[in-house]
Formats: structure tokens, sequence, C-alpha cells
């Protein structure tokens, strides 16, 4: 993903170096950020509109034009009840949107709560952190499912879920960064003048760790908009008539000899969110990380023999793909 | 190396144990009596009873556990009430097609990721760099299961150049197999290679800039034998990390794909146990899944130690 931001000219890296100091422009220099962010918002702004932009509401029957093609008046053509498929297709973007940010904010918050605790007392971190590698160790769509099946589907359970599954690797991250700051001389000082723990803890530690942790939260949005579809496409995320992209695909496979339009389109309604978020993080990382940046900058122009220096971004870079 | 392999062992135990916990709790997610909503609101009270007593849940809740862990660790990982058989039998009859179809999938993978992530490696800038780029980004993008669905839109139901869905289990010929499992493993392979491409790249940067690869070409090497012999020999190590990390992901996600291709592997079988809300079923897959995914890890790090001598030493 880090890579796909290097596609800008040189002349682009120069211009944004002299405005370095101020995060806003240097993301609005990025872009595929700009692409991602306008993207995500023409997409949260449709599924939004869309009572408005579809001419027909996502669950009426019409029996009589049923597996329609696309056409003028039905854009992305019928389903298999004659229901219409760009206002389905609009409605579970709604959907697939309103569960990622909600799991990104749920497990960002509890994240840093545990990540923060965790960094600061010793004790609370052997219990806390072992908790966190024992959920992280799991592959996320096998335990989001197994709780699924025992929750029942709905949607706010397939939150609770996806929230409990994607809070250890938040915590991982606030936690890291959190224990460098918490070696920084301010904190030193700020613990002999007698400030409090909590005080010390969400005052100046817990602001240290805020860019990584948006960053991993614009992830795991994108994340959880794949797990969901996944698990709703198998039957065990939200319950069928609700027009989740991921029923829409399970329905558009059962016709997929004839029907091509009920899987294509839910399909890069699917890609377009998650990648649009994809763009949208890695421009978020680069404003709130310039130092990543300008060494990254520095080995675009590294060759075969020579740069060193590009060793290192790259490692870091892809630990954190790994890692999201 | 002995000493080594103890440690790593040692270090795994508090991992396993909690994922352990994490499994046995699922069943205590289940709103109300797991035991009544296994068998529906038609169910007679003495089938209850007798399913609550088969699944032990009259015992004190550690004891549950203790009974539970005890069994699993002999390799009994409870009944099926629907399957009506011991369900680690159930994994052995629908392991072989999940580990083919991952097995496959993992050849695919690193098939087009070691050239790609080589290639771009050694001509930062160049037509595989960029075509690196677009690609992971293709991979984080699409998942696994839309992939093949496009695959099938495509090359299935369009050209018809293979079979919508079904299986042919490897004994019954290599040509039946292929046909089947070539969309399947593509689709993952592809989405897999991604990421695998990218730490390759990252890898072989790093080799590329040590003091052998210099020597070697000032003696005069050809270019693909540094390459290829020397510099990618010795970035194995993390290539090695994703790829068997990835393993473990692959089954799991081989769940939706085997759903789609109507593949009889573990993944549609844990799709079926959990239309029927069969805990005893999920919980020992969810388990077993998960160590086997903890193993393999294991597996790769022995093996980091076997091509570098260093690591065992530290």
């Amino acid at each position: 993903m880090t890579d796909s931001t290097v596609q800008e000219g040189k002349q682009q890296a120069r211009r944004t170096s002299l405005i370095h100091s101020q995060p806003v422009r240097r993301f609005m220099a990025n872009r595929t950020a700009v692409i991602g962010g306008v993207l995500m918002l023409l997409l949260i702004a449709a599924s939004l509109l869309s009572p408005w932009l579809a001419r027909f509401e996502p669950q009426a029957v019409d029996v009589v034009s049923r597996l329609k093609p696309p056409s003028v008046k039905h854009w992305f053509g019928t389903d298999n009840l004659g229901r219409d498929v760009f206002s389905r297709t609009l409605n579970g973007t709604k959907i697939s949107i309103q569960v990622g940010l909600t799991v990104a904010l749920v497990s960002s918050a509890a994240g840093l709560v545990i990540g923060l605790y965790s960094a600061y007392y010793r004790r609370l971190d052997q219990v806390l952190m072992r908790i966190m590698d024992g959920i992280f160790a799991f592959p996320a769509v096998l335990l989001a499912m197994a709780m699924m099946a025992a929750l029942g589907p709905n949607v706010s359970n397939l939150m609770i879920c996806l929230s409990i599954v994607f809070t250890p690797a938040v915590a991982r991250i606030v936690r890291s960064s959190a224990l460098v700051v918490k070696e920084q001389t301010y904190i030193e000082a700020m613990r002999a003048l007698g400030a409090s723990r909590t005080r010390i803890l969400w005052l100046h530690i817990m602001p240290g760790t805020l860019s990584p942790l948006i960053v991993q939260g614009s992830f795991v949005f994108a994340e959880s908009i794949i797990v969901e579809a996944a698990l709703s496409f198998l039957g065990a995320g939200i319950p069928a008539p609700m027009p989740s992209l991921g029923n829409l695909l399970s329905e558009g496979k059962q016709f997929i000899y004839n029907s091509w339009w009920m899987t294509l389109f839910p399909g890069f309604a699917l890609i377009l969110s998650v990648l649009a978020m994809n763009w949208f993080g890695d421009g978020l990382r680069d404003m709130l990380d310039p130092h990543a940046r300008t060494k990254r900058k520095r080995s675009r122009k590294g060759s075969m023999e020579k740069n060193t220096s590009d060793n290192n971004n790259e490692k870091v870079s892809s630990a954190t793909q790994a890692s999201s | 190396m002995v000493i080594y392999i103890l440690r790593r062992l040692l270090a795994l135990v508090p991992v396993v144990l909690i994922m352990s916990i994490v499994v046995f709790l699922i069943i205590y997610l289940i709103p109300g009596d797991p035991a009544r909503v296994m068998l529906g609101d038609g169910a007679d009270e003495s089938t209850i009873q007798e399913l609550r007593q088969q699944m032990g849940l009259n015992y004190p809740l550690l004891e549950q556990y203790g009974r539970w862990i005890g069994n699993a660790v002999q390799g009994d990982l409870g009944r099926s009430f629907f399957l009506q058989q011991p369900v680690s039998t159930a994994i052995r009859e629908h392991l072989a097609p999940t580990l083919s179809l991952a097995l496959f999938a993992q050849f695919i993978a690193v098939l087009i990721a070691i050239p790609l992530g080589v290639r771009a490696a050694v001509n930062r800038g160049g037509l595989a760099d960029k075509t690196l780029n677009a690609y992971s980004l293709l991979g984080i993008s699409v998942p696994g299961f839309l992939l093949s669905l496009f695959f099938v839109l495509v090359f299935a139901v369009r050209l018809k150049w293979f079979p919508v869905s079904g299986f042919a289990p490897l004994h019954e010929g290599i040509g039946s197999f292929l046909k089947f499992m070539f969309l399947p493993a593509l689709s993952i392979g592809i989405v897999m290679s991604s990421l695998t491409a990218r730490i390759v790249k990252a890898s072989m940067l790093e080799v590329l800039h040590e003091g052998f690869v210099k020597t070697a070409l000032s003696k005069g090497l050809r270019q693909n034998t540094i390459i290829y012999k020397h510099v990618l020999r010795n970035a194995l190590i993390p290539i090695l990390t994703v790829v068997g990390g990835s393993f473990g992901t692959l089954v799991a996600g081989a769940a939706v794909i085997e759903t789609i291709f109507n593949i009889p592997g573990l993944g549609q079988m844990l799709v079926h146990a959990v239309e029927r809300r069969d805990y005893a079923v999920i919980q020992g897959m969810v388990l077993f899944i998960a160590i086997v995914y903890v193993a393999v890890n294991l597996a790769v790090d022995l093996l980091y130690a076997v091509v570098d001598p260093r690591i065992r030493l530290q």
C-alpha cells in the first residue's frame, strides 16, 4: 500500500518538501490519498442519499421484472425477486460503511485503553497482552464466524464480534508506541513534578500514540468491511433480507449463470469501499508520520547498488503492512 | 538446537492456553441454554437433558473446561450431535481437500511472488516495480472470495474453460483435480502473492546491499546467478515468515472459497456447522485450525534456525 503512493513525480516530491510543516497540505499533495478521501466521501454521500438517488426501494419486490439486465429503468438490473440491484447496492454500501466505521471506532477505543495501560503497568501488561496475543493468533474470519454462530446473526452482534477480533491489532500498535513515549525525558520530568499517573498517561503519553492509532483504525475500517462481506456471504453475518454487500454477493452466486450484474455491481462497490479506505489510510500515514515519508522519498532515487537507507523504511512499511 | 526448540515450545504455552479458553468460552456467548438453542423450540425435555449431559453442561465451569481440554489434548474434540460421529473423525475426512487447495494456492502464490518481487527489487521504478505496486493494492482491496466470483463469471460461466464448482480428489487423476481446483487456488493464490511479493522485494533490497554481492559482481558472475542463487537465498527468512504466516490465514480463508466452489473441505464443514449451530464441531474445528496455524508458525521459526545458524545462538 505504501508503494502505491510512490507514483507521483519528482516535481511533486520537491513541492511537498517545501510545505513540509503543514500536515493538511501534505495530505492534499498526496494524490492517491486525496482520491481515496474523495472516493470515500462520494460513497458515503451516495449511500446516505440512496432514497433520492435510487428510484426503487431496496426491498420492493416486482415479480414481473425479475432477473432483468441493466437498463435505463434499473441501472444495475434486477434480482430474482425483481428488486432493484442499484438501490440494494447503495444500501449494502451504507451498511458496510456503518459496520466498518463502528468497528474502527470501538476497536480503536478499546485498543487505546488496553494498549496504554499495558504499556504503563508491567503487571497488567503480562495479563492483557497475553489475552490479546491469544485472540490475535486466530485467523480473523474464523474467530468472528465462531462467535457469530453463538451470538446469532444480526448487525449489532456482528459489530461486537468484529470489534473483539480487531482490538488486539490496535492494542499492539498503541502499546508499542506508548512504550517509546514512556521513555522520553519529558515523561520522567512529569513524574518528578509529581503528576498523577492518570494525568501522565492520558494527557502526555496518549497524544503520542494517536497517529499510529488513527492509521491503524483506517485499516481496521477497510478490513472489517471485507470480513463483514465474507461472513454475510456465508450466512453468518447480517441476516438475509437486509441488503448488505455480502448478502447481495451470496444471492448473486445463486444466479451467477444468467445474471452477472447481481455479482459484478455489489462486487465493485465492495472493492471501491475497501480501496478508498486503504488509499485514505495511506495518505493519513504520510500526513501523520512525515519522518517515514521523507525517508521513503529519498529511497525512491535509490538503485540496486547504492543507498542503504531505504532498507529500514521498507522494513517498517512491510511490518505495518503485515500487522494491518 | 534442542534448547532452542524447547524455548520456542514453552513460549507457545500461554498463547495456546488463551486460545483454548477463548474457544471454550464461545458457547457461553449463546444467549440462553446451548442445548435448547441447538435443538430448537420443538425439542422435548429428555432430549435436551441428554444433550446437556453429552456436552458436559451440567458440570461446574472449571471442570467443564478441564474435561474439554483434557480430551482435546488426547485428540478427542467431542462428538457432533448432527453428524453422529466424533469431531476428530469429521475433521480427518474433510482435511484432504482443504490441504490440497491450500498447498496448490501457496504454490501459485510463490510462483507469482518470487519473480515479481525479485524483478521489482533489482530494477526499482521499472516495469516490474510499478506492476508490483498496482498488484499489491489489488491484493489488499479485493478479497479472495470476490476475486473467485469474478473468475467464475469470466472463466467458468462466459468462457466455459472450467467447471463452475465441484471437486475431484487428487488420487483420481491430476487432470480432473486441476480442472476443479485451478480457479479456487488461483483466486487465493493471487491475493496471497501480493503480500508475499512485497516482502520478497523488501527482503531482496536489503540483501542486495551486502558486500558479497559486489564481490560476486566484480568477479564476473552472471547477474541471474547472483540474484537467484546468492541474494534470494539470503533473503529467504522474511519470505518464509509470510509464506508460513499466510498458510494459516489461507486455511481459514478457504472456508468462503470452498463454499463458492462446493469443495467438501474443512471450510464447508465449518459453514454447515454454523448453519446447524453444531457447537461441538465449531469449537473443535476452530481449535484445530488455530493450533495448526500456531504450529505452522512454529515450524517456520524452527526453519529459520536451520536456514540461519546465527538465530540458534541468540
